[in-house]
């Protein structure tokens, strides 16, 4: 054999290992071009039309929805609404992560039952999870306005705290995500730092932002982009507990889409706002990967 | 003095333990509420009732809409689970193993369809279902589901596969194995705790799913457990414990699931989480 004919067999034994690692994606991947890739297509086009099937209404708008929206006070509304809920319920549940990781990790028995108490709140579906807070926050029958002394807060009525109790619902079912990604970074962590901690006599406060909190600034990191990604296209809460209201005060981005495009029925508007969660989104982990380059956290 | 260490260590542990259950409370109110008879629903105090009732959870399973939907979301949960990990198991092993074209391109794609907000496709998606025929049919679902369950499945099975040295293969290769049997018997069983998690993560999402469930269905043929519980009928009063008794039965399955195989749903989030 000459060293020719071997090169030659060895590129074609390169393109049949390319043929059959294509032939073994291709279900996959023909099915993501279908149900994903086509619709995010289809959906930038729809942004571009005036649809209101009702009426029978169907013609190209170029950038006519994103002119409206551009003015449209209920659009910006909906954005500082998604913006403030996000910042908050993120903030409040990577603090609290921390915390509880931390209270995991140093319980010495229990710690399966404990762990089992917080991840039942993550597990549960998210439309009960706003059922269990509309009876917690009902004003005369309610558990909280009972342990806040019976008081009479109509929680989901008030304009003032109805985004309050909304961002309460959300961070407790979402806090034991962050929680167990911190608990699991911090098992790996070896019990002699903390041994050696102690020795040289740093407290509590001294553990936690000088040896706690740099060991997981990676992992928090991480918490940090997946759980921004999820409050910004989040639902299912908002829509159950509060249907947006009262007056519009807890009408995020995706309720205001979603009351568009099917309550409404204004595809093409819907759409646009659709389109733009969709860009808020990819725009936000596109910022992550920028800043995880360049802060060389990819170990 | 080790002696009081570790009876104030274990003092602490009970102080950190009834704070985690009184982070559970929002559960086990409604627990409480779904067995507290009718009368005793609006008033408190009391915070416990005279007597436990099982009224609430008759009630419940004799209107069809919530035994039809816990049917519905079983059946739609089940089938979504295995295509998703058929689908994914042969692309991840695809991506893994193989030297495929435009590989940095087709990655990026799967784990920017993790991040795809269901509200963006839903509309078209809509109009998929509706132009095929298939508004208020499990298949509707299990096929929405599929789409934004596949990218996690992918991500999920590439981490766990590349943790199995591909030289196991090889040498089975050299002993005469082919690549199939090699798959079958080196790759499969050691990918067994992948999978476990890859299925009760899709499974758990499948079940917890309303955005597309609450779209696609019309009528009791094909509503999800959370759609249900959306629209639980209240004719003249919110019937509270009703809605209690079925949250109870909606949250029984992923309890179960998660707090039975817990070891695998760490292990799933971790590894979705800590690659790069």
């Amino acid at each position: 054999m000459t060293a020719g004919g071997g090169a030659g067999s060895a590129g074609r034994a390169e393109r049949r290992a390319r043929a059959r690692g294509l032939l073994l994606l291709a279900p996959a991947l023909l099915t993501l071009a279908t149900l994903t890739l086509y619709p995010t297509i289809w959906v930038g086009w729809l942004s571009l039309q005036r649809r209101m099937p009702i009426f029978g209404v169907s013609r190209f708008e170029g950038l006519g929805n994103y002119a409206f929206l551009a003015t449209d006070p209920r659009f910006w509304k909906a954005a500082q609404v998604t913006v403030l809920f996000t910042l908050a319920s993120v903030a409040l549940e990577l603090a609290g992560g921390v915390l509880a990781a931390v209270a995991l990790r140093g319980l010495r028995t229990g710690s399966r039952i404990a762990l089992s108490l917080l991840l039942l709140a993550w597990a549960l579906p998210s439309v009960v999870t706003a059922k269990l807070f509309e009876w917690l926050f009902h004003p005369a029958a309610g558990l909280i306005n009972f342990a806040l002394g019976g008081v009479a807060l109509n929680w989901l009525g008030d304009p003032r705290l109805a985004l309050p109790g909304l961002i309460l619902a959300d961070v407790w079912r979402t806090l034991p995500f962050v929680a167990v990604l911190c608990y699991a970074r911090l098992l790996a962590i070896p019990a002699e730092v903390y041994e050696a901690a102690q020795l040289d006599g740093a407290g509590a406060v001294a553990t936690l932002t000088r040896i706690t909190l740099p060991l997981l600034r990676r992992i928090l990191f991480i918490a940090l982009l997946f759980r921004t990604l999820d409050a910004l296209r989040s639902f299912d809460l908002m829509f159950v507990l509060t249907g947006g209201g009262p007056a519009g005060t807890t009408e995020t981005l995706t309720v205001y889409a979603y009351r568009s495009l099917f309550q409404a029925v204004q595809l093409g508007l819907g759409s646009a706002v659709g389109v733009v969660v969709f860009a808020l989104v990819m725009l936000v982990a596109w910022a992550y990967l920028r800043a995880l380059r360049s802060q060389g956290l990819t170990a | 003095m080790t002696h009081r260490r570790a009876g104030a260590m274990r003092v602490r542990d009970w102080f950190v333990l009834a704070v985690f259950l009184v982070y559970a409370i929002p559960f086990f109110w409604q627990l409480l509420t779904s067995l507290k008879p009718e009368a005793e629903l609006m008033v408190l105090p009391p915070v416990l009732p005279t007597r436990l009732t099982g009224e609430h959870y008759r009630a419940v399973l004799e209107q069809s809409v919530m035994l039809r939907a816990l049917g519905n979301s079983f059946g739609v949960g089940a089938i979504t689970t295995v295509l998703a990990l058929g689908l994914g198991l042969f692309g991840a092993y695809g991506l893994a193993r193989y030297p495929v074209p435009g590989k940095g391109m087709l990655l990026l794609l799967i784990v920017g369809g993790t991040a795809f907000p269901q509200i963006a496709t839903v509309s078209p998606l809509y109009l998929l279902m509706r132009a095929l025929d298939l508004r208020d049919t499990w298949l509707a679902l299990i096929l929405a589901n599929t789409s934004f369950a596949l990218p996690l499945v992918i991500w999920l099975l590439m981490g766990f596969l590349q943790e199995i040295p591909a030289q196991l293969e090889e040498a089975a290769a050299v002993d005469g194995a082919s690549r199939p049997r090699a798959f079958r018997w080196i790759v499969l069983p050691l990918l067994a705790p992948g999978l476990a998690s890859a299925a009760l993560l899709t499974f758990l999402f499948s079940w917890n799913e309303f955005l597309f469930a609450y779209t696609f269905t019309a009528t009791e043929a094909s509503r999800t457990v959370p759609v249900a519980l959306a629209l639980f009928p209240g004719v003249f009063e919110v019937p509270w414990g009703d809605i209690a008794a079925a949250s109870m039965l909606a949250s029984v399955p992923p309890l179960v699931l998660v707090i039975g195989l817990q070891r695998y749903l760490v292990r799933g989030l971790l590894s979705g989480a800590l690659r790069d």
